[in-house]
């Protein structure tokens, strides 16, 4: 539309329809994607480029005994077939983990999970990479694995690490938040206590597009660039140096466009080091990228956890305790992505979003023949598994106690004047009005009136569930002083060049998968500065354009890089005022600032805008001691805490009864993520994740045999919801900016991931509990909903 | 073997090995990038492609199969620099978030339009239940095809809806 001059007389400050600043605008990256000119890693063919393909082992567990590459090398097309052994003579077959554990980039010794990388074979073409695969021949000895991380520690159990020197079991580690004897001391004297396993199923982010890498080794120079589908180009960079010995300077991490994330793509895996070696060895660019069940077989995985879970509480409702043991299943090598202080990530948030009186959890890691990983898939680094826990532990508390769901969170939740809120386990909840959501979504929901209709639907025998769940989460990691990830502090970059005609670029440090921070943080920058979002160009996703930062997962972009954008142009925004006072002859105190323009105090009419003060800052005019002629800023942005969106989900769903088969009727999602720069962003952003939701909640798990198969490792097998098994979503929202974020910002990416599998699950229970199903555990496959409905144990996951 | 196509319009033809798959013609033959590779058990449908005006897995059809017939990728929906309605209400609508799905997305509704010009919620979603998005939850393609549907190309005089 076109803005007048009477409607607008700041034409910065924008409309409803055209925003300048936060609003729903279109986002700017659609129209490359709309016309299949999304530019991936896939999409990348360089002069004389290699393919390469993984050769994979078969079994979970055995002694590698021999490789014999011969009748590889003799196909035709077949450039180069990389082993173990030649990565050992490069000192490259063990990689450092993200958590302080290596990996082995080829089998030398010993298989240690169905999928694990053996063989690299280079050829001209990707026909040509996989026919060969079939011709490298591999003796194995078969060993027995260990795939249910119960009998991990087991005496006698097969040790898997026997790679690090010393090692006689399979224990990873041990950690524990809150205190043990306070809790303790309270259940002890406590009038019910209700405890219950929890298992969070192993499951995996799949992201639409695979992992992939093309590296271009350039000798003389020795410089590589390596285009990667990578959630964090910059901490990519870092350990690429540590393990290469490439020195960084010389190292160019590029990010094209990345078809999805979810966590997949934090870790770096040996297919991409392989790339790398490939290139180095052939002299010339070699890409991989891995096939589907490659990604679902080897790469990242998430949860597998079993949770012993216990709640105390008054018979009359009031929530005192919650403790637990769980047993974190961390796979062949622990290759988890959590901040160094916390293996378990920041599961100690378990004690959700209720007033306790005391808590405390211990968490075992334990490695078993599976794939290794873990970070992966929208977590917020293990916050999901923490909400699944609480939520079902205060779901059963309502059931034994006879009270609604929602009124036993009503009443135990934190108050709005208890915040900032200290939980028992160390974290400074920064704001919230949980009570409001809670009742927004009810609202929404028409609570009563649904339980009314099931109340009368039950007495038919129909099957129809209710389901509750109320979310804590705790994003945007983190405090250099508490956080790091193999010890790089977790801040985030942001630089702005205002050029002299008044356009803009923002260069920011984390990197989109689909988030859309190319509209997002131009957005920020134009709230902040008056610029139109679609004259700011946000660079990302390539290492040598960007400043260092250490990348987008755990919900961090937003909080983190988000802050960093809003202060860089606050930068620009105050070095404006000194250039303006100059241009204009007067001194900057005695200036004020509408949006997009500096003018004279009591004399609107006298003043310069953005682009002017743009062109001044490049020009002629004489600028004050001590400010560059440019209108530039950077900045590098350390939280001082985390933020904590929220939100109140509740769920409807009809179990069919001669089936077990669960339908999701309805799904109300209200969420607070503190200020809404763009709500279509974040309306998607939580749409997103409740289809995660439901997939996790009812139907997708990677199960292993007893031999270590992998059972989920194909989309045949790993059931991912369709627009058919997925209501039309209802949101709402409230607002409760962040207290100590400079645009009250909390971040939204993963809220929905964590917060909507609880309440799908409690709805399905609620459903079958009048056959007198308490608890049961995901997935809720028809198949293992109809063994509950018949008193029988769910089939094993 | 010699093949021979339209492809977004244009007459095309090719040798090519018997066994390379149209998806891999698509990208790496012809360059024509926009369609995408995700799951090689016919799944996920972001390959999908339109032969003939039928949505088809182009992962699970060889390009020998695709000899004497029409295709229709993701680039050969734009008309010059006017864009598709399909492709308008995909931006309109927030109908994409990484993009990866989104051309297989767009020619699937494309094809459901071009037979049923205004489908109800559940004949779209039927139409892309053989494709699968991460990121969306879908509720958001729906309403991009809805905008689409009630935001045909008309032209100028007639006010007829044409084929895009």
């Amino acid at each position: 539309m076109t803005i007048t001059e009477a409607h607008a007389p700041n034409p910065a400050a924008g409309d409803a329809d055209r925003p300048i600043g936060y609003g729903r605008i279109q986002r700017k990256e659609d129209p490359r994607f709309v016309r299949g000119k999304g530019h991936y890693v896939d999409d990348i063919v360089l002069p004389g480029m290699l393919h390469g393909a993984i050769l994979r082992s078969p079994v979970a567990h055995a002694r590698l005994v021999s490789i014999d590459t011969t009748r590889a090398l003799a196909h035709p097309g077949v450039v180069a077939v990389i082993t173990g052994q030649d990565l050992l003579g490069l000192k490259l077959a063990w990689a450092p983990t993200l958590s302080a554990d290596v990996q082995a980039v080829l089998v030398t010794d010993k298989v240690r999970f169905q999928g694990q990388e053996v063989a690299f074979v280079i050829a001209e073409d990707r026909y040509a990479a996989r026919d060969a695969l079939e011709l490298i021949d591999v003796d194995y000895d078969v060993l027995p694995p260990v795939i249910d991380a119960r009998h991990a520690l087991d005496p006698g159990a097969p040790v898997i690490r026997d790679d690090i020197e010393g090692r006689t079991d399979n224990h990873i580690f041990d950690w524990e938040a809150g205190n043990a004897a306070e809790t303790d001391a309270v259940f002890a004297s406590a009038e019910v206590i209700v405890k219950q396993e929890i298992v969070y199923p192993r499951s995996h982010p799949a992201p639409m597009e695979t992992c992939g890498a093309v590296a271009d080794f350039e000798p003389i120079e020795g410089a590589l660039t390596l285009y990667e589908t990578s959630q964090a180009p910059h901490a990519h960079r870092t350990l690429f140096a540590i393990v290469s010995g490439i020195p960084e300077h010389k190292i160019r991490i590029v990010s094209p466009d990345i078809g999805g994330g979810f966590g997949n793509k934090v870790g770096i895996y040996p297919g991409y080091i392989l790339a790398v070696v490939g290139s180095i060895v052939t002299g010339r660019p070699v890409k991989w990228v891995e096939d589907r069940s490659e990604n679902l077989m080897s790469t990242s995985f998430a949860r597998d956890y079993i949770m012993q879970g216990e709640i105390a509480a008054t018979k009359d409702g009031k929530i005192l305790a919650l403790r637990t043991n769980v047993l974190a299943d961390h796979g062949a090598f622990n290759a988890t992505a959590q901040p160094s202080k916390y293996p378990a990530g920041f599961f100690h948030i378990f004690t959700g979003s209720y007033d306790l009186q005391a808590a405390h959890c211990k968490v075992t890691g334990v490695y078993t023949n599976k794939a290794p990983g873990g970070v992966a898939y929208a977590c917020s680094f293990r916050v999901t598994e923490a909400v699944l826990l609480v939520e079902r532990m205060v779901d059963m508390l309502a059931r034994k106690l006879e009270m609604d769901p929602a009124e036993l969170r009503l009443k135990n939740l934190i108050k709005p004047e208890q915040f900032p809120y200290k939980n028992k386990t160390g974290w400074e909840y920064d704001s919230g009005n949980y009570e409001r959501a809670l009742r927004l979504s009810m609202e929404i929901a028409g609570y009563d009136d649904l339980r009314r209709e099931q109340k009368e639907k039950r007495a038919r025998g129909e099957l129809m569930g209710i389901g509750v769940s109320f979310f804590t989460e705790t994003v945007g990691a983190g405090p250099r002083k508490h956080m790091d990830i193999v010890g790089l502090g977790m801040a985030d970059g942001a630089e702005l060049r205002i050029h002299p005609t008044g356009k803009a670029v923002v260069r920011i440090s984390v990197q989109s998968q689909g988030q859309g921070h190319e509209t997002t943080f131009a957005q920020i920058v134009a709230e902040e500065i008056g610029i139109p979002p679609e004259d700011i160009d946000v660079v990302h996703g390539d290492t040598d354009q960007t400043p260092f930062g250490l990348g987008t997962y755990g919900s961090r972009s937003t909080p983190v890089s988000g802050a960093a954008v809003a202060l860089v142009a606050r930068k620009v925004r105050e070095k404006a005022k000194f250039i303006a006072a100059a241009m204009l002859e007067t001194r900057p105190e005695d200036l004020e600032w509408e949006k997009g323009r500096w003018f004279v105090k009591g004399d609107p009419s006298v003043g310069k805008t953005m682009a002017e003060i743009a062109m001044g800052a490049h020009g002629t005019v004489a600028l004050p001691e001590g400010i560059d002629g440019n209108l530039d800023a950077e900045v590098t942005y350390d939280p001082p805490n985390l933020t904590f969106p929220f939100g109140a989900y509740i769920c409807v769903v009809d179990v069919d009864p001669g089936t077990g088969h669960v339908k999701v009727r309805r799904f109300i999602a209200v969420d607070d993520c503190g200020t809404r720069i763009n709500p279509m962003i974040i309306e998607g952003q939580v749409h997103g994740g409740l289809t995660d939701g439901v997939g996790m909640a009812l139907m997708q798990f990677i199960g292993f045999d007893e031999a270590g198969n992998n059972l989920g490792g194909s989309f045949m097998d790993y059931l991912i919801p369709t627009s058919m098994e997925v209501p039309n979503w209802e949101t709402g929202f409230t607002v409760t900016p962040s207290p100590h974020h400079p645009i009250g910002a909390k971040g939204v990416g993963e809220s929905a991931t964590v917060g909507s599998p609880p309440a799908i699950l409690n709805a399905v229970v609620d459903a079958i509990s009048p056959l007198g199903v308490t608890h049961m555990d995901m997935p809720c496959t028809p198949a293992r909903v109809w063994a509950a409905m018949q008193g029988r144990a769910t089939p094993p996951i | 073997m010699q093949i021979s196509m339209t492809m977004n319009g244009d007459e095309i033809t090719r040798e090519i090995e018997p066994r390379v798959l149209l998806v891999h013609f698509i990208r790496d033959e012809l360059r024509l990038t926009g369609t995408h590779w995700g799951c090689d058990t016919s799944n996920c449908g972001t390959c999908v492609v339109l032969m003939d005006g039928v949505p088809v897995k182009s992962c699970t059809v060889l390009a020998a199969m695709a000899d004497g017939h029409a295709i229709t990728t993701v680039e050969g929906l734009a008309t010059g620099a006017t864009l598709d309605p399909v492709q308008q209400g995909f931006m309109e609508e927030h109908g994409l978030q990484c993009g990866f799905c989104t051309p297989g997305m767009m020619l699937t509704a494309r094809a459901l339009l071009d037979r049923n010009p205004h489908p109800d919620d559940t004949e779209i979603r039927e139409a892309i239940s053989g494709q699968i998005c991460r990121c969306t939850g879908y509720a958001t393609i729906v309403r991009s095809v809805k905008w689409a549907a009630e935001h045909p190309v008309v032209t100028e005089n007639a006010g007829e809806e044409v084929p895009a």
